[in-house]
């Protein structure tokens, strides 16, 4: 039975009423159907918030209503009502103009990529201005004044100057408020944002969750939010629908699914998410750092048309030290500087200051033909599961690059390919497949022991989780345990999510703008943060109850 | 879908690859194709329309029947027996010129992609072989070398060098960034190593575009020079050789030159063919969406 979001006596018709919808997939997809037989209703002053993971429908939903299908997938079934109006019956929409004339003043869409949901050569005034010129008969003077004004609504400094800026001069939390401007200028009763804050940091994103609520709050209109975190779900959500593979696992309200979950699904997905709070301090094996850097700096110098050179230093001053066993996480947002510190230590660039050991050999200024020796003590697994494998190579020739560079025979190398995908708990035979012919956790898998068939003492994993479904991430954090156990390896583990960090890492160093702010214990630093960025970092994750499921009877 | 199959479905592929084949039949059986010594000259028939039917004396001595199918040239040799024997060198010019200026332009161009001091040095040798004018770079190549196949299939190739050069640098320079390459290096792989086996098979498809089209301007580059007398011997039966013989009498007999233009129209449309083709179904970008 549909469940009805909000009051289910109101007699006003709710702003969007979606009934039976099935949406197709084209012959040649993993699926027959994009969404199977979807029911839901919100009504005015409510969000709700769409989850699932990649793959789920959930992004085909948002474009459904809007009415920019993409080309292949088709509408079986279903109706759509905006509002009391039908915009979508018997797998035909409304004709275009009147969809035109809906779109930006009844329904409002936010997209997750702020940089590409811009013009990149028209000013940000420029861009809102053509939505009001399409829709409202009001001169130029006029708009101008209602661009100031929205642009103040979404809290944007100087709305003058933004306003002659373009896209590309602005930051990423910038250009997300513009193209959440344009999309309530005109007061739509319907705001639609897929996914709109996973592209920002965790502060960032954090300010446009409050502006979205304001913003609700203000005109009243329903939200439609779809998202594949938990977290954000726990910050904003009224009710909840939780998809899977195109169907509906669960609706309810967020109390009822986010804490008493009826479903098997929901219940793993909640399961799969980390919790703020770190576990108790586990016992480390000790012994003399694996890997550690002293001050270690990276300035990049420009030389602009007239030789001058201009400096910009991307990190300064940082140092860390990795133990036997141990996890050392460095967290902190886009433009930190921790991915730059971490190609420091795999000496992938070259730092312009400090020192960096590896075991008991100085690197920070080694030739790179005396490093090849040197670099099977420190191996690194990629953000990217999809590019981190070369698509051209199999498997199994990928695996064992590492180890045959570092004197191993091919056929003690095959051997030794078979070994680590029993451990990775991938089928032998997949050695002779090729990249795309697995999913996004297997080559994550896949790329951990290409890491682990060196024979590494340290582990270097760049936001190793990030692209990943969190269900998926549970199991690639559990396999990174599990070796750590097995082989004493010592990981440094670069990620931007808070969770991860606080059950995955023993000590964890904040980083930002390039230098490092804080460090220590994780119980520690996530309890009683002592910088006032790493306690603005912490206020900023949302959801702060989710992760810590209930068991259901 | 396997790249094969996507290949074989596209009709510009298919259609290029069968008259390539069509064509490559015909010059490898030229000898039993109603043909004799392309360059023996019989007085007795100079000049004869196409079908005139006689007897032929070769230089020989011996006499067999023969059927001009496109008529003689001015000295009397049979333009269908020069024109299937030119289908070979034209197409051996084809391949090899494309093939060499891809090999040469290819290394230059990883090396330049990949290693920023190569790259300022070789970049500005391929500035300085752009500025000089193609067929001025094959003249003087065939002054000083003497006019034979591999001269031209030299003098053809260099100035196509740059433009590969080019391509594979800008190739090799985003590939320079992926994440693999990255991986590859903190595996301690060795660069030539990682240009081989990561950098070259993704920068192939292009590549791969780049030569066909570059085979067909080989072509007719060949039938250029050999028309202005700079390319191969006069005597060596060339679909250019035969047009400049026969650009004299034009008037009168046309076919002399029209013949050998019926075959290389095709040709050159051929491969320009397969390279869109595989262009279309290699180059993700351009695909079109199905």
């Amino acid at each position: 039975m549909p469940h009805v979001a909000g009051d289910a006596s109101r007699l006003v018709a709710p702003v969007l009423d979606v009934r039976g919808l099935q949406v197709a997939l084209p012959g040649d997809a993993d699926r027959s159907h994009a969404i199977e037989r979807m029911d839901l209703r919100i009504d005015q002053g409510r969000t709700l918030c769409i989850v699932g993971e990649s793959g789920s429908g959930k992004s085909v939903l948002a474009t459904t209503v809007m009415g920019l299908l993409a080309q292949g997938l088709s509408i079986t079934s279903g109706e759509v009502h905006l509002k009391g109006e039908i915009i979508l019956g018997g797998g035909q929409y409304v004709p275009e103009r009147r969809l035109r004339a809906l779109r930006g003043r009844a329904m409002g869409m936010v997209f997750q990529e702020p940089m590409t949901a811009l013009n990149p050569v028209l000013t940000c005034g420029e861009q809102v201005d053509e939505l009001l010129r399409t829709h409202t008969n009001a001169d130029s003077a006029q708009r101008e004044a209602q661009i100031l004004e929205v642009f103040e609504r979404v809290r944007l400094p100087d709305p003058a100057r933004i306003f002659a800026s373009y896209p590309h001069q602005l930051s990423g939390g910038q250009r997300q408020r513009i193209v959440i401007a344009m999309a309530i200028i005109l007061k739509p009763r319907l705001l639609i944002c897929d996914e709109p804050t996973t592209a920002l940091d965790v502060t960032t994103q954090a300010e446009i969750l409050k502006l979205i609520a304001e913003l609700r709050a203000e005109q009243g209109s329903a939200v439609l939010f779809i998202t594949h975190d938990m977290g954000v779900v726990a910050e904003i959500a009224d009710e909840v629908l939780v998809m899977h593979r195109g169907k509906v696992v669960e609706q309810g309200s967020r109390e009822q699914v986010l804490h008493r979950p009826r479903e098997e699904y929901t219940r793993m997905l909640l399961a799969a998410v980390p919790g703020m709070v770190p576990p108790p301090p586990r016992e480390l094996p000790g012994g003399s750092a694996l890997l550690s850097a002293r001050r270690v700096g990276k300035t990049y110098v420009r030389r602009d048309w007239l030789g001058r050179a201009h400096r910009s230093a991307a990190l300064h001053d940082a140092s860390l030290s990795v133990r036997p066993g141990e996890t050392v996480g460095i967290v902190g947002e886009s433009g930190s500087g921790k991915s730059t510190f971490a190609r420091c230590m795999l000496r992938l660039i070259e730092p312009t200051e400090g020192v960096i050991t590896w075991g008991d050999s100085e690197v920070q200024s080694l030739p790179e033909r005396r490093l090849r020796a040197l670099r099977s003590h420190v191996q690194v697994v990629f953000q990217d599961p999809n590019r981190s494998l070369n698509p051209r190579r199999t498997v199994g020739s990928s695996l064992v690059e590492g180890a045959i560079n570092f004197g191993m025979t091919a056929a003690k190398a095959r051997e030794l390919a078979e070994t680590l995908m029993d451990r990775i708990r991938l089928p032998r035979a997949a050695l002779e497949r090729y990249p795309h012919q697995f999913s996004g956790g297997q080559r994550q898998r896949l790329a951990i022991a290409r890491a682990v068939a060196c024979q590494p003492r340290v582990l270097v994993a760049d936001e190793a989780v990030s692209a990943l479904d969190v269900s998926v991430q549970a199991q690639i954090l559990d396999l990174l345990r599990e070796i750590q156990r097995d082989l004493g390896l010592g990981i440094l583990f670069i990620t931007h999510d808070l969770r991860v960090a606080a059950q995955l890492c023993d000590r964890v160093i904040v980083m930002n703008r390039g230098q490092v702010v804080e460090e220590g214990p994780t119980a520690q630093v996530f309890s009683r943060p002592a910088h006032p960025y790493t306690q603005r970092l912490l206020a900023a994750a949302p959801g702060a109850d989710v992760g810590v499921v209930a068991a259901v009877a | 879908m396997n790249t094969w199959k996507r290949l074989w479905r596209h009709g510009a592929v298919r259609g290029g690859v069968l008259v390539l084949a069509a064509l490559t039949i015909v010059g490898a059986l030229a000898p039993w194709l109603g043909t004799f010594d392309p360059s023996a000259m019989d007085a007795s028939f100079i000049s004869v329309p196409a079908g005139t039917a006689g007897r032929v004396t070769l230089l020989d001595g011996s006499q067999i029947d023969h059927t001009f199918w496109m008529g003689s040239d001015s000295v009397g040799r049979d333009i269908w027996s020069r024109v299937l024997y030119g289908t070979r060198i034209s197409l051996v010019v084809g391949v090899f010129t494309a093939g060499l200026a891809v090999v040469i332009g290819c290394t230059c161009g990883l090396l330049a992609g990949y290693f920023r001091t190569a790259d300022a040095l070789l970049m500005r040798i391929m500035d300085g072989m752009m500025a000089i004018p193609a067929v001025l770079v094959a003249i003087t190549l065939v002054a000083v070398l003497g006019a034979s196949l591999s001269t031209v299939i030299l003098a053809i190739a260099v100035p196509e060098v740059p433009r590969v050069t080019r391509l594979v640098r800008s190739l090799v320079i985003s590939l320079r960034e992926e994440s693999f390459v990255e991986a590859a290096r903190a595996l301690a792989t060795r660069n030539i190593v990682i240009l081989w086996r990561d950098i070259l098979p993704n920068a192939a498809a292009p590549l791969i575009v780049q030569g066909t089209f570059i085979a067909a301007s080989a072509v007719l580059t060949e039938a250029i020079l050999s028309f202005l007398g700079l390319g191969l011997p006069a005597d060596v039966p060339t679909w250019g050789n035969i047009m400049a013989e026969g650009r004299v009498a034009f008037s009168q007999a046309p076919g002399n030159v029209l013949f050998p233009a019926l075959f290389l129209v095709p040709t050159i449309l051929a491969v320009n063919l397969l390279g869109d083709g595989l262009r279309d179904v290699l180059d993700p970008k351009f695909a079109k969406r199905a």
